[in-house]
Protein backbone atom coordinates (compact mmCIF):
# COMPACT_ATOMS: atom_id res chain seq x y z
CA UNK A 1 0.00 0.00 0.00
CA UNK A 2 2.88 2.48 1.17
CA UNK A 3 4.78 1.17 -1.85
CA UNK A 4 1.83 1.73 -4.37
CA UNK A 5 1.57 5.09 -3.14
CA UNK A 6 5.32 6.20 -3.00
CA UNK A 7 5.45 4.53 -6.42
CA UNK A 8 2.92 7.00 -7.64
CA UNK A 9 4.27 10.39 -6.31
CA UNK A 10 7.15 9.38 -8.50
CA UNK A 11 5.68 9.24 -11.16
CA UNK A 12 3.26 12.20 -10.28
CA UNK A 13 6.34 13.97 -10.58
CA UNK A 14 6.16 14.25 -14.51
CA UNK A 15 6.12 11.81 -17.01
CA UNK A 16 3.59 9.29 -17.38
CA UNK A 17 3.50 6.42 -20.40
CA UNK A 18 1.16 6.31 -22.95
CA UNK A 19 -0.96 3.50 -21.87
CA UNK A 20 -2.11 6.16 -19.14
CA UNK A 21 -2.12 9.13 -21.29
CA UNK A 22 -4.45 7.32 -23.99
CA UNK A 23 -7.14 6.59 -20.50
CA UNK A 24 -7.25 10.71 -19.96
CA UNK A 25 -6.84 11.58 -23.79
CA UNK A 26 -8.71 9.10 -25.19
CA UNK A 27 -12.28 10.58 -25.21
CA UNK A 28 -11.03 13.91 -26.65
CA UNK A 29 -8.91 11.83 -28.98
CA UNK A 30 -11.41 9.78 -30.41
CA UNK A 31 -13.71 13.19 -31.13
CA UNK A 32 -11.63 14.94 -32.66
CA UNK A 33 -10.01 11.98 -34.84
CA UNK A 34 -14.34 11.20 -35.37
CA UNK A 35 -15.75 14.03 -35.87
CA UNK A 36 -12.54 16.64 -37.27
CA UNK A 37 -9.87 14.26 -38.85
CA UNK A 38 -11.78 12.49 -40.16
CA UNK A 39 -14.56 14.92 -42.18
CA UNK A 40 -11.24 16.53 -43.14
CA UNK A 41 -10.10 13.17 -44.94
CA UNK A 42 -13.65 12.23 -46.42
CA UNK A 43 -13.37 15.73 -47.58
CA UNK A 44 -9.73 15.22 -49.67
CA UNK A 45 -11.56 11.71 -50.76
CA UNK A 46 -14.48 13.52 -51.89
CA UNK A 47 -12.55 16.36 -53.88
CA UNK A 48 -10.89 13.40 -56.24
CA UNK A 49 -14.45 11.81 -56.80
CA UNK A 50 -17.16 12.12 -59.68
CA UNK A 51 -20.46 13.11 -57.95
CA UNK A 52 -24.10 12.36 -59.08
CA UNK A 53 -26.05 15.60 -59.05
CA UNK A 54 -28.11 13.67 -56.25
CA UNK A 55 -24.49 12.89 -54.13
CA UNK A 56 -23.70 9.71 -55.39
CA UNK A 57 -19.84 8.88 -56.34
CA UNK A 58 -20.00 7.93 -59.75
CA UNK A 59 -16.14 6.97 -60.02
CA UNK A 60 -12.49 8.58 -59.63
CA UNK A 61 -12.32 12.22 -60.94
CA UNK A 62 -8.67 11.97 -60.93
CA UNK A 63 -7.16 16.39 -59.96
CA UNK A 64 -9.82 17.26 -62.54
CA UNK A 65 -12.20 18.67 -59.64
CA UNK A 66 -9.10 20.91 -58.51
CA UNK A 67 -8.23 21.97 -62.44
CA UNK A 68 -12.37 22.79 -62.65
CA UNK A 69 -12.11 24.83 -59.44
CA UNK A 70 -8.86 26.62 -60.52
CA UNK A 71 -9.50 27.60 -63.60
CA UNK A 72 -13.05 28.53 -62.92
CA UNK A 73 -13.41 32.57 -64.09
CA UNK A 74 -15.48 33.05 -60.67
CA UNK A 75 -12.33 32.32 -58.83
CA UNK A 76 -10.12 35.64 -59.21
CA UNK A 77 -13.33 37.69 -58.25
CA UNK A 78 -13.93 35.24 -55.31
CA UNK A 79 -10.60 35.10 -54.08
CA UNK A 80 -10.39 39.34 -54.42
CA UNK A 81 -13.50 39.35 -52.26
CA UNK A 82 -11.96 36.96 -49.50
CA UNK A 83 -8.49 38.82 -49.21
CA UNK A 84 -10.61 42.10 -48.92
CA UNK A 85 -13.22 40.53 -46.36
CA UNK A 86 -10.38 38.94 -44.25
CA UNK A 87 -8.09 41.81 -44.25
CA UNK A 88 -10.50 44.70 -43.52
CA UNK A 89 -12.53 42.93 -40.90
CA UNK A 90 -9.40 41.65 -38.89
CA UNK A 91 -7.53 45.52 -39.27
CA UNK A 92 -10.55 47.10 -38.37
CA UNK A 93 -11.56 44.82 -35.22
CA UNK A 94 -8.30 45.27 -34.08
CA UNK A 95 -7.38 48.71 -33.81
CA UNK A 96 -11.09 49.17 -32.95
CA UNK A 97 -11.16 46.56 -30.21
CA UNK A 98 -7.19 48.15 -28.92
CA UNK A 99 -9.03 51.56 -28.14
CA UNK A 100 -12.15 49.88 -27.09
CA UNK A 101 -10.76 47.51 -24.41
CA UNK A 102 -7.70 50.52 -23.41
CA UNK A 103 -11.40 52.27 -22.42
CA UNK A 104 -13.09 49.42 -20.49
CA UNK A 105 -9.89 48.47 -18.61
CA UNK A 106 -10.41 52.27 -16.47
CA UNK A 107 -12.70 52.55 -13.92
CA UNK A 108 -15.44 54.73 -13.98
CA UNK A 109 -19.31 55.07 -13.49
CA UNK A 110 -21.14 52.49 -14.85
CA UNK A 111 -18.22 50.24 -16.63
CA UNK A 112 -20.29 47.65 -15.99
CA UNK A 113 -23.05 48.64 -17.73
CA UNK A 114 -20.88 49.35 -20.78
CA UNK A 115 -19.43 45.98 -20.38
CA UNK A 116 -22.66 44.08 -20.51
CA UNK A 117 -23.52 45.78 -23.86
CA UNK A 118 -20.42 44.97 -25.34
CA UNK A 119 -21.83 41.45 -24.89
CA UNK A 120 -24.74 41.64 -26.92
CA UNK A 121 -23.41 41.56 -30.17
CA UNK A 122 -21.00 38.22 -29.40
CA UNK A 123 -23.75 36.65 -27.56
CA UNK A 124 -26.51 36.86 -30.26
CA UNK A 125 -25.83 34.43 -32.77
CA UNK A 126 -24.13 35.17 -35.68
CA UNK A 127 -27.23 34.69 -38.37
CA UNK A 128 -29.74 36.45 -35.96
CA UNK A 129 -27.27 39.74 -35.98
CA UNK A 130 -27.02 38.83 -40.02
CA UNK A 131 -30.67 38.77 -40.40
CA UNK A 132 -30.99 42.15 -38.72
CA UNK A 133 -28.85 44.18 -40.57
CA UNK A 134 -30.44 42.86 -43.72
CA UNK A 135 -33.45 44.72 -42.56
CA UNK A 136 -31.61 47.67 -41.33
CA UNK A 137 -29.71 47.98 -44.41
CA UNK A 138 -32.97 47.04 -46.57
CA UNK A 139 -33.07 50.01 -49.53
CA UNK A 140 -36.97 51.09 -48.51
CA UNK A 141 -37.44 49.99 -45.40
CA UNK A 142 -33.98 49.80 -43.59
CA UNK A 143 -33.98 52.07 -40.60
CA UNK A 144 -29.92 53.34 -41.78
CA UNK A 145 -30.81 55.00 -44.58
CA UNK A 146 -33.97 56.90 -42.87
CA UNK A 147 -31.12 58.09 -39.94
CA UNK A 148 -28.53 59.07 -42.34
CA UNK A 149 -31.25 61.20 -44.45
CA UNK A 150 -32.21 62.90 -41.73
CA UNK A 151 -29.28 63.89 -40.48
CA UNK A 152 -28.33 64.88 -44.15
CA UNK A 153 -25.59 62.64 -44.51
CA UNK A 154 -26.46 61.08 -47.77
CA UNK A 155 -28.72 63.05 -50.07
CA UNK A 156 -30.86 59.84 -51.35
CA UNK A 157 -31.40 56.47 -49.90
CA UNK A 158 -28.32 54.08 -50.86
CA UNK A 159 -29.05 49.90 -51.83
CA UNK A 160 -26.57 49.02 -49.35
CA UNK A 161 -27.29 45.78 -50.20
CA UNK A 162 -27.61 45.44 -53.73
CA UNK A 163 -25.11 48.36 -54.76
CA UNK A 164 -21.96 46.37 -55.89
CA UNK A 165 -20.18 49.82 -54.42
CA UNK A 166 -21.53 49.10 -51.15
CA UNK A 167 -22.43 45.46 -50.99
CA UNK A 168 -18.86 44.35 -49.77
CA UNK A 169 -18.06 47.69 -47.07
CA UNK A 170 -21.78 46.78 -45.63
CA UNK A 171 -21.09 43.47 -44.90
CA UNK A 172 -17.22 44.08 -43.66
CA UNK A 173 -18.97 46.96 -41.20
CA UNK A 174 -20.98 43.42 -39.99
CA UNK A 175 -17.90 41.36 -39.74
CA UNK A 176 -16.19 44.13 -37.25
CA UNK A 177 -19.26 45.09 -35.29
CA UNK A 178 -19.68 41.43 -34.41
CA UNK A 179 -15.93 40.81 -34.10
CA UNK A 180 -15.10 43.42 -31.77
CA UNK A 181 -16.55 42.00 -28.68
CA UNK A 182 -14.58 38.78 -28.32
CA UNK A 183 -11.14 40.89 -29.27
CA UNK A 184 -11.87 43.58 -26.66
CA UNK A 185 -12.45 41.13 -24.15
CA UNK A 186 -9.40 39.65 -25.20
CA UNK A 187 -7.08 42.58 -24.65
CA UNK A 188 -9.05 43.95 -21.72
CA UNK A 189 -7.66 40.51 -20.25
CA UNK A 190 -4.47 41.36 -21.57
CA UNK A 191 -4.15 44.81 -20.16
CA UNK A 192 -5.29 43.02 -16.46
CA UNK A 193 -2.26 41.41 -16.90
CA UNK A 194 0.02 44.20 -16.95
CA UNK A 195 1.49 45.20 -13.51
CA UNK A 196 0.36 48.65 -12.16
CA UNK A 197 3.73 49.32 -10.84
CA UNK A 198 5.54 49.15 -14.53
CA UNK A 199 3.32 51.54 -15.38
CA UNK A 200 4.01 53.61 -12.11
CA UNK A 201 7.95 53.30 -12.96
CA UNK A 202 7.34 54.49 -16.65
CA UNK A 203 5.14 57.58 -15.23
CA UNK A 204 8.08 58.14 -13.02
CA UNK A 205 10.68 58.40 -15.61
CA UNK A 206 8.66 60.98 -17.29
CA UNK A 207 6.79 58.88 -20.09
CA UNK A 208 3.76 60.99 -21.75
CA UNK A 209 0.76 58.81 -21.99
CA UNK A 210 1.05 58.29 -25.74
CA UNK A 211 5.13 57.11 -25.51
CA UNK A 212 3.81 54.93 -22.30
CA UNK A 213 1.60 53.54 -24.74
CA UNK A 214 4.10 52.84 -27.14
CA UNK A 215 6.31 51.50 -25.61
CA UNK A 216 5.08 49.76 -22.50
CA UNK A 217 1.60 48.71 -23.24
CA UNK A 218 1.71 47.70 -26.74
CA UNK A 219 4.67 45.59 -26.14
CA UNK A 220 3.55 43.74 -23.24
CA UNK A 221 0.34 43.63 -25.18
CA UNK A 222 2.03 41.81 -28.11
CA UNK A 223 0.25 38.05 -27.36
CA UNK A 224 -3.03 39.29 -26.63
CA UNK A 225 -2.23 41.16 -29.88
CA UNK A 226 -0.94 37.75 -31.64
CA UNK A 227 -3.74 36.05 -30.19
CA UNK A 228 -6.54 38.12 -31.29
CA UNK A 229 -4.88 38.25 -34.55
CA UNK A 230 -5.07 34.87 -35.18
CA UNK A 231 -8.08 33.89 -34.08
CA UNK A 232 -9.91 36.55 -36.03
CA UNK A 233 -8.26 35.58 -39.18
CA UNK A 234 -9.36 32.28 -38.50
CA UNK A 235 -13.17 32.79 -37.70
CA UNK A 236 -13.40 35.43 -40.55
CA UNK A 237 -12.06 33.44 -42.96
CA UNK A 238 -14.27 30.82 -41.81
CA UNK A 239 -17.41 33.33 -41.04
CA UNK A 240 -20.75 32.44 -43.28
CA UNK A 241 -23.59 33.44 -41.70
CA UNK A 242 -22.54 36.96 -42.47
CA UNK A 243 -21.94 37.02 -46.27
CA UNK A 244 -24.72 33.72 -47.28
CA UNK A 245 -27.81 36.48 -45.56
CA UNK A 246 -26.34 39.92 -46.22
CA UNK A 247 -25.50 38.98 -50.11
CA UNK A 248 -28.36 36.41 -50.12
CA UNK A 249 -30.47 38.20 -52.71
CA UNK A 250 -27.57 39.31 -55.04
CA UNK A 251 -26.85 36.94 -57.87
CA UNK A 252 -24.17 34.95 -58.63
CA UNK A 253 -20.87 34.84 -57.25
CA UNK A 254 -20.29 38.55 -57.30
CA UNK A 255 -19.39 39.23 -53.11
CA UNK A 256 -19.03 35.87 -52.28
CA UNK A 257 -15.77 34.57 -50.51
CA UNK A 258 -14.02 31.34 -50.92
CA UNK A 259 -16.09 29.96 -47.81
CA UNK A 260 -19.82 30.62 -49.19
CA UNK A 261 -18.77 30.18 -53.01
CA UNK A 262 -17.56 26.70 -51.63
CA UNK A 263 -20.90 25.95 -50.15
CA UNK A 264 -22.94 27.36 -53.30
CA UNK A 265 -20.71 24.69 -55.45
CA UNK A 266 -22.47 22.06 -53.11
CA UNK A 267 -25.56 22.76 -51.96
CA UNK A 268 -27.48 25.68 -53.91
CA UNK A 269 -25.68 25.62 -57.09
CA UNK A 270 -27.27 24.23 -60.56
CA UNK A 271 -24.96 21.59 -60.59
CA UNK A 272 -24.77 20.52 -57.15
CA UNK A 273 -21.04 19.51 -57.23
CA UNK A 274 -20.20 17.85 -54.58
CA UNK A 275 -16.55 16.69 -56.11
CA UNK A 276 -15.82 20.55 -56.72
CA UNK A 277 -16.92 22.13 -53.75
CA UNK A 278 -14.58 19.09 -51.84
CA UNK A 279 -11.82 20.56 -53.70
CA UNK A 280 -12.69 24.27 -52.76
CA UNK A 281 -12.67 23.24 -49.15
CA UNK A 282 -9.15 21.34 -49.41
CA UNK A 283 -8.51 24.41 -51.37
CA UNK A 284 -9.66 26.66 -48.36
CA UNK A 285 -8.37 24.58 -45.92
CA UNK A 286 -4.92 24.85 -47.25
CA UNK A 287 -4.96 28.38 -47.65
CA UNK A 288 -6.31 29.63 -43.82
CA UNK A 289 -2.79 26.77 -42.40
CA UNK A 290 -0.81 28.77 -45.13
CA UNK A 291 -2.22 32.81 -44.05
CA UNK A 292 -1.83 31.51 -40.26
CA UNK A 293 1.53 29.99 -41.00
CA UNK A 294 2.82 33.10 -42.43
CA UNK A 295 1.20 35.79 -39.80
CA UNK A 296 3.16 33.82 -37.51
CA UNK A 297 6.32 33.78 -39.78
CA UNK A 298 6.27 37.27 -40.34
CA UNK A 299 5.55 38.69 -36.51
CA UNK A 300 8.18 36.31 -35.71
CA UNK A 301 6.34 34.07 -33.09
CA UNK A 302 8.74 32.90 -31.34
CA UNK A 303 10.52 36.13 -29.90
CA UNK A 304 7.28 36.83 -28.79
CA UNK A 305 6.25 34.00 -27.08
CA UNK A 306 9.52 33.95 -25.08
CA UNK A 307 9.01 37.53 -24.07
CA UNK B 1 4.55 62.48 -6.87
CA UNK B 2 4.12 60.14 -9.95
CA UNK B 3 3.00 62.73 -12.29
CA UNK B 4 5.79 64.96 -12.62
CA UNK B 5 5.45 65.14 -16.40
CA UNK B 6 2.01 65.84 -17.49
CA UNK B 7 1.76 69.87 -17.41
CA UNK B 8 -0.11 70.61 -14.13
CA UNK B 9 -2.96 72.18 -15.68
CA UNK B 10 -4.23 69.48 -18.08
CA UNK B 11 -3.68 67.22 -15.63
CA UNK B 12 -6.48 69.11 -13.48
CA UNK B 13 -8.74 69.91 -16.34
CA UNK B 14 -8.88 66.70 -17.10
CA UNK B 15 -9.43 65.15 -13.74
CA UNK B 16 -11.82 67.06 -13.28
CA UNK B 17 -13.69 66.51 -16.78
CA UNK B 18 -12.82 63.09 -16.16
CA UNK B 19 -15.78 62.48 -14.22
CA UNK B 20 -18.68 63.25 -16.43
CA UNK B 21 -16.62 62.23 -19.80
CA UNK B 22 -15.97 58.51 -18.81
CA UNK B 23 -19.56 58.08 -18.14
CA UNK B 24 -20.76 60.14 -20.95
CA UNK B 25 -18.39 57.98 -23.38
CA UNK B 26 -19.70 54.94 -21.68
CA UNK B 27 -23.25 55.70 -22.75
CA UNK B 28 -22.34 56.39 -26.78
CA UNK B 29 -20.79 53.08 -26.38
CA UNK B 30 -23.71 51.42 -25.14
CA UNK B 31 -25.95 52.94 -27.60
CA UNK B 32 -23.56 51.86 -30.65
CA UNK B 33 -23.59 48.08 -29.52
CA UNK B 34 -27.31 48.21 -28.21
CA UNK B 35 -28.54 50.07 -31.17
CA UNK B 36 -29.00 47.24 -33.82
CA UNK B 37 -30.60 45.26 -31.03
CA UNK B 38 -33.33 48.05 -29.66
CA UNK B 39 -33.89 48.15 -33.62
CA UNK B 40 -34.87 44.26 -33.28
CA UNK B 41 -36.97 44.62 -30.34
CA UNK B 42 -38.79 47.54 -31.53
CA UNK B 43 -39.82 45.60 -34.98
CA UNK B 44 -41.13 42.37 -32.71
CA UNK B 45 -42.88 45.00 -30.73
CA UNK B 46 -45.02 46.09 -34.44
CA UNK B 47 -47.51 44.15 -36.66
CA UNK B 48 -45.30 42.42 -38.86
CA UNK B 49 -46.94 44.79 -41.91
CA UNK B 50 -45.58 47.88 -40.15
CA UNK B 51 -42.26 46.55 -40.40
CA UNK B 52 -42.14 46.53 -43.53
CA UNK B 53 -43.52 50.46 -43.70
CA UNK B 54 -41.93 52.89 -46.01
CA UNK B 55 -40.70 55.20 -44.66
CA UNK B 56 -39.76 53.49 -42.02
CA UNK B 57 -40.44 54.40 -38.39
CA UNK B 58 -37.83 54.12 -35.44
CA UNK B 59 -41.01 53.56 -32.75
CA UNK B 60 -43.98 51.53 -33.67
CA UNK B 61 -47.25 53.36 -34.31
CA UNK B 62 -49.27 50.33 -33.04
CA UNK B 63 -47.81 48.85 -29.97
CA UNK B 64 -48.40 45.06 -29.91
CA UNK B 65 -46.89 41.95 -28.58
CA UNK B 66 -48.58 39.68 -30.59
CA UNK B 67 -45.18 38.66 -32.40
CA UNK B 68 -44.02 36.97 -28.99
CA UNK B 69 -47.63 35.26 -28.61
CA UNK B 70 -47.23 34.27 -31.64
CA UNK B 71 -44.13 32.29 -31.64
CA UNK B 72 -44.38 31.16 -28.28
CA UNK B 73 -47.31 29.06 -29.00
CA UNK B 74 -46.00 27.62 -32.37
CA UNK B 75 -45.43 24.56 -32.28
CA UNK B 76 -42.68 24.66 -35.08
CA UNK B 77 -40.80 27.41 -32.80
CA UNK B 78 -41.09 25.20 -29.89
CA UNK B 79 -39.80 21.64 -31.75
CA UNK B 80 -36.65 24.92 -32.45
CA UNK B 81 -35.94 25.77 -29.24
CA UNK B 82 -35.99 21.92 -27.97
CA UNK B 83 -33.78 20.76 -30.64
CA UNK B 84 -30.95 23.92 -29.45
CA UNK B 85 -31.63 23.49 -26.01
CA UNK B 86 -30.72 19.21 -26.18
CA UNK B 87 -28.36 20.18 -28.76
CA UNK B 88 -26.32 22.28 -27.02
CA UNK B 89 -26.62 21.15 -23.23
CA UNK B 90 -25.45 17.71 -24.65
CA UNK B 91 -22.80 19.26 -26.40
CA UNK B 92 -21.58 21.18 -23.57
CA UNK B 93 -21.61 17.94 -21.16
CA UNK B 94 -19.66 16.21 -23.60
CA UNK B 95 -16.85 18.90 -23.86
CA UNK B 96 -16.51 18.96 -20.46
CA UNK B 97 -16.19 15.63 -19.28
CA UNK B 98 -13.94 15.22 -22.17
CA UNK B 99 -11.93 18.18 -22.00
CA UNK B 100 -11.30 18.63 -18.19
CA UNK B 101 -9.51 15.31 -17.82
CA UNK B 102 -6.95 15.57 -21.15
CA UNK B 103 -6.56 19.44 -20.05
CA UNK B 104 -5.42 18.61 -16.42
CA UNK B 105 -3.15 15.44 -18.01
CA UNK B 106 -1.60 17.54 -20.62
CA UNK B 107 -0.88 20.30 -17.86
CA UNK B 108 0.46 18.12 -15.72
CA UNK B 109 2.08 15.10 -16.93
CA UNK B 110 5.06 14.30 -19.79
CA UNK B 111 4.43 11.73 -22.10
CA UNK B 112 5.32 10.59 -25.67
CA UNK B 113 2.80 12.05 -27.96
CA UNK B 114 1.76 14.70 -25.96
CA UNK B 115 3.05 17.09 -28.78
CA UNK B 116 1.66 15.47 -31.48
CA UNK B 117 -1.29 15.42 -29.29
CA UNK B 118 -1.16 19.64 -28.60
CA UNK B 119 -0.71 19.70 -32.41
CA UNK B 120 -3.56 18.34 -33.24
CA UNK B 121 -5.74 20.72 -30.80
CA UNK B 122 -3.91 23.10 -32.44
CA UNK B 123 -5.14 22.45 -35.83
CA UNK B 124 -8.04 21.52 -35.23
CA UNK B 125 -8.88 24.81 -33.75
CA UNK B 126 -8.01 26.28 -37.33
CA UNK B 127 -10.69 23.36 -39.11
CA UNK B 128 -13.47 25.49 -38.95
CA UNK B 129 -16.89 23.36 -39.45
CA UNK B 130 -17.49 25.52 -42.19
CA UNK B 131 -14.66 24.62 -44.31
CA UNK B 132 -15.11 20.74 -43.96
CA UNK B 133 -18.52 20.82 -43.88
CA UNK B 134 -18.47 18.86 -47.49
CA UNK B 135 -16.63 16.32 -45.38
CA UNK B 136 -18.89 16.11 -42.41
CA UNK B 137 -21.86 16.00 -44.38
CA UNK B 138 -20.32 12.98 -46.38
CA UNK B 139 -19.59 11.16 -42.91
CA UNK B 140 -23.02 11.55 -41.72
CA UNK B 141 -24.77 10.54 -44.46
CA UNK B 142 -23.02 7.47 -44.88
CA UNK B 143 -23.39 7.10 -41.24
CA UNK B 144 -27.34 7.69 -41.76
CA UNK B 145 -27.42 10.43 -39.63
CA UNK B 146 -28.50 13.29 -41.18
CA UNK B 147 -31.54 14.66 -39.98
CA UNK B 148 -30.47 13.67 -36.10
CA UNK B 149 -29.40 15.84 -33.01
CA UNK B 150 -26.72 13.13 -32.61
CA UNK B 151 -24.98 14.92 -36.03
CA UNK B 152 -24.82 17.84 -34.48
CA UNK B 153 -23.86 17.08 -30.75
CA UNK B 154 -20.83 15.35 -32.19
CA UNK B 155 -20.05 18.23 -34.37
CA UNK B 156 -20.31 20.66 -31.97
CA UNK B 157 -18.76 18.81 -29.34
CA UNK B 158 -15.61 18.14 -31.52
CA UNK B 159 -15.14 21.40 -32.66
CA UNK B 160 -14.84 23.02 -29.47
CA UNK B 161 -13.06 20.58 -27.42
CA UNK B 162 -9.61 22.97 -29.01
CA UNK B 163 -10.77 26.26 -27.24
CA UNK B 164 -11.91 24.24 -24.06
CA UNK B 165 -8.50 22.43 -23.52
CA UNK B 166 -7.10 25.26 -24.28
CA UNK B 167 -8.73 27.46 -21.92
CA UNK B 168 -8.67 24.65 -19.04
CA UNK B 169 -4.93 23.89 -19.96
CA UNK B 170 -3.61 27.31 -18.65
CA UNK B 171 -5.88 27.09 -15.56
CA UNK B 172 -4.41 23.39 -14.36
CA UNK B 173 -0.59 24.56 -15.36
CA UNK B 174 -1.22 28.02 -12.92
CA UNK B 175 -1.85 25.69 -10.02
CA UNK B 176 1.34 25.23 -7.94
CA UNK B 177 2.37 21.76 -7.95
CA UNK B 178 2.85 20.89 -4.50
CA UNK B 179 -0.70 21.70 -3.91
CA UNK B 180 -0.78 18.26 -5.60
CA UNK B 181 2.13 16.85 -3.79
CA UNK B 182 0.08 17.77 -0.14
CA UNK B 183 -2.99 15.77 -1.50
CA UNK B 184 -0.56 13.10 -3.10
CA UNK B 185 0.88 12.86 0.92
CA UNK B 186 -2.61 12.54 1.87
CA UNK B 187 -3.55 9.75 -0.31
CA UNK B 188 -5.21 11.34 -2.81
CA UNK B 189 -5.05 9.29 -6.40
CA UNK B 190 -4.86 11.49 -9.57
CA UNK B 191 -8.43 10.94 -10.14
CA UNK B 192 -9.05 12.32 -6.58
CA UNK B 193 -6.20 14.95 -7.13
CA UNK B 194 -7.87 15.86 -10.11
CA UNK B 195 -11.49 15.96 -8.95
CA UNK B 196 -11.03 17.27 -5.07
CA UNK B 197 -7.96 19.19 -5.39
CA UNK B 198 -7.72 21.12 -8.82
CA UNK B 199 -11.64 21.24 -10.35
CA UNK B 200 -12.29 23.74 -7.01
CA UNK B 201 -9.52 25.47 -7.92
CA UNK B 202 -9.92 25.82 -11.91
CA UNK B 203 -13.30 26.81 -11.19
CA UNK B 204 -13.25 30.07 -12.92
CA UNK B 205 -11.90 28.25 -16.69
CA UNK B 206 -14.45 25.74 -16.25
CA UNK B 207 -17.45 27.96 -15.94
CA UNK B 208 -15.79 29.95 -19.01
CA UNK B 209 -15.19 26.85 -21.12
CA UNK B 210 -18.59 25.71 -20.34
CA UNK B 211 -19.89 29.46 -21.25
CA UNK B 212 -17.95 29.50 -24.41
CA UNK B 213 -19.09 26.15 -25.76
CA UNK B 214 -22.65 26.77 -25.08
CA UNK B 215 -23.20 29.63 -26.76
CA UNK B 216 -20.96 27.89 -29.84
CA UNK B 217 -23.03 25.15 -29.94
CA UNK B 218 -26.29 27.68 -29.27
CA UNK B 219 -25.48 29.42 -32.11
CA UNK B 220 -23.90 26.91 -34.86
CA UNK B 221 -25.61 27.55 -38.65
CA UNK B 222 -23.90 26.13 -41.07
CA UNK B 223 -23.57 22.75 -39.87
CA UNK B 224 -27.22 22.30 -39.11
CA UNK B 225 -27.95 24.26 -42.31
CA UNK B 226 -26.64 21.54 -44.17
CA UNK B 227 -27.03 18.34 -41.77
CA UNK B 228 -30.70 18.94 -41.15
CA UNK B 229 -33.40 18.93 -44.12
CA UNK B 230 -36.50 17.86 -41.30
CA UNK B 231 -37.61 21.07 -40.30
CA UNK B 232 -39.22 19.65 -37.25
CA UNK B 233 -35.42 18.65 -36.05
CA UNK B 234 -33.68 22.12 -37.19
CA UNK B 235 -32.50 24.26 -33.89
CA UNK B 236 -33.58 27.85 -33.33
CA UNK B 237 -31.10 29.26 -35.49
CA UNK B 238 -31.83 27.53 -38.90
CA UNK B 239 -35.06 27.50 -38.18
CA UNK B 240 -36.45 31.04 -37.57
CA UNK B 241 -34.87 31.76 -41.00
CA UNK B 242 -38.54 30.27 -42.30
CA UNK B 243 -40.15 33.45 -40.87
CA UNK B 244 -38.85 35.46 -43.43
CA UNK B 245 -38.49 33.85 -46.97
CA UNK B 246 -39.87 34.59 -50.31
CA UNK B 247 -42.94 33.74 -49.66
CA UNK B 248 -43.76 35.47 -46.21
CA UNK B 249 -42.36 37.98 -44.42
CA UNK B 250 -42.89 37.90 -41.07
CA UNK B 251 -40.37 40.08 -39.66
CA UNK B 252 -41.74 40.55 -35.93
CA UNK B 253 -42.09 36.80 -35.05
CA UNK B 254 -38.84 36.36 -36.79
CA UNK B 255 -37.10 38.98 -34.32
CA UNK B 256 -39.21 37.83 -31.65
CA UNK B 257 -37.61 34.44 -32.16
CA UNK B 258 -34.56 36.03 -32.43
CA UNK B 259 -34.82 37.48 -29.01
CA UNK B 260 -35.77 34.95 -27.26
CA UNK B 261 -33.21 33.13 -28.42
CA UNK B 262 -30.43 36.16 -27.57
CA UNK B 263 -31.19 37.10 -24.34
CA UNK B 264 -30.63 33.69 -21.97
CA UNK B 265 -27.47 33.80 -24.03
CA UNK B 266 -26.73 37.70 -22.59
CA UNK B 267 -27.85 36.76 -19.09
CA UNK B 268 -25.28 33.50 -19.08
CA UNK B 269 -22.64 35.71 -20.82
CA UNK B 270 -23.33 38.73 -18.10
CA UNK B 271 -23.39 36.85 -15.20
CA UNK B 272 -20.09 35.65 -15.78
CA UNK B 273 -18.49 38.28 -16.95
CA UNK B 274 -15.80 38.62 -14.25
CA UNK B 275 -14.77 35.07 -15.32
CA UNK B 276 -14.55 35.85 -18.65
CA UNK B 277 -12.31 38.23 -18.54
CA UNK B 278 -10.01 35.98 -16.13
CA UNK B 279 -10.97 32.78 -17.91
CA UNK B 280 -9.41 34.43 -21.26
CA UNK B 281 -6.55 36.09 -19.60
CA UNK B 282 -5.20 32.07 -17.89
CA UNK B 283 -5.92 30.36 -21.70
CA UNK B 284 -5.04 32.80 -23.68
CA UNK B 285 -2.43 35.41 -22.04
CA UNK B 286 0.59 32.81 -20.92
Amino acid sequence: MVGGRLRRRSRDSGTASIAEALLWLGPALILIIGVVLYPAITLVATSFGRYSITGLRSGDAGVSNYVGFLTSPDLPRVVGNTGVWVVAVVVLTIATSLALAQFLSKSFFGRRFVRWAVIVPWAAALVISSQLFRLIYDYYHGILNQLLLALHVIRKPIDWLGDPHFTMISMVLVGVFVSIPFTAYLFVAGLNGIPADVYEAARIDGGRPWQIYRQITLPLLRPAILIGVVLNMIYVFNSFPIIWILNGSNPGFGNDTMITYMYKLAFRSAQHDVGLSAAAGVFNVIVILIAVAVYLRFVNWRESSDA
Amino acid sequence: MTITAIPRRTLRGWKSHRRWVMPLAGLAVIVFFVAPYVVMLLDALRPSGEVLATPPTFFPKTWTADAFVQVVSDPAFQNWLKTSLIVALSATAIVIVVAIPAAYFTARFRFRGRVLFLGLVVVTQMFAPTSLVVGIYREFYDLGLINTYTALILTDAAFNIAFALWILQGFFAAIPKDIEGAAALDGCGRVGTMFRIMLPLTLPGVVTAVTFTFIAAWNEYVVALTLIQDDALKPLTVGISSYVTAYQQNWAQLFAASLIAIVPVVILFALIEKHLVGGLTAGAIK
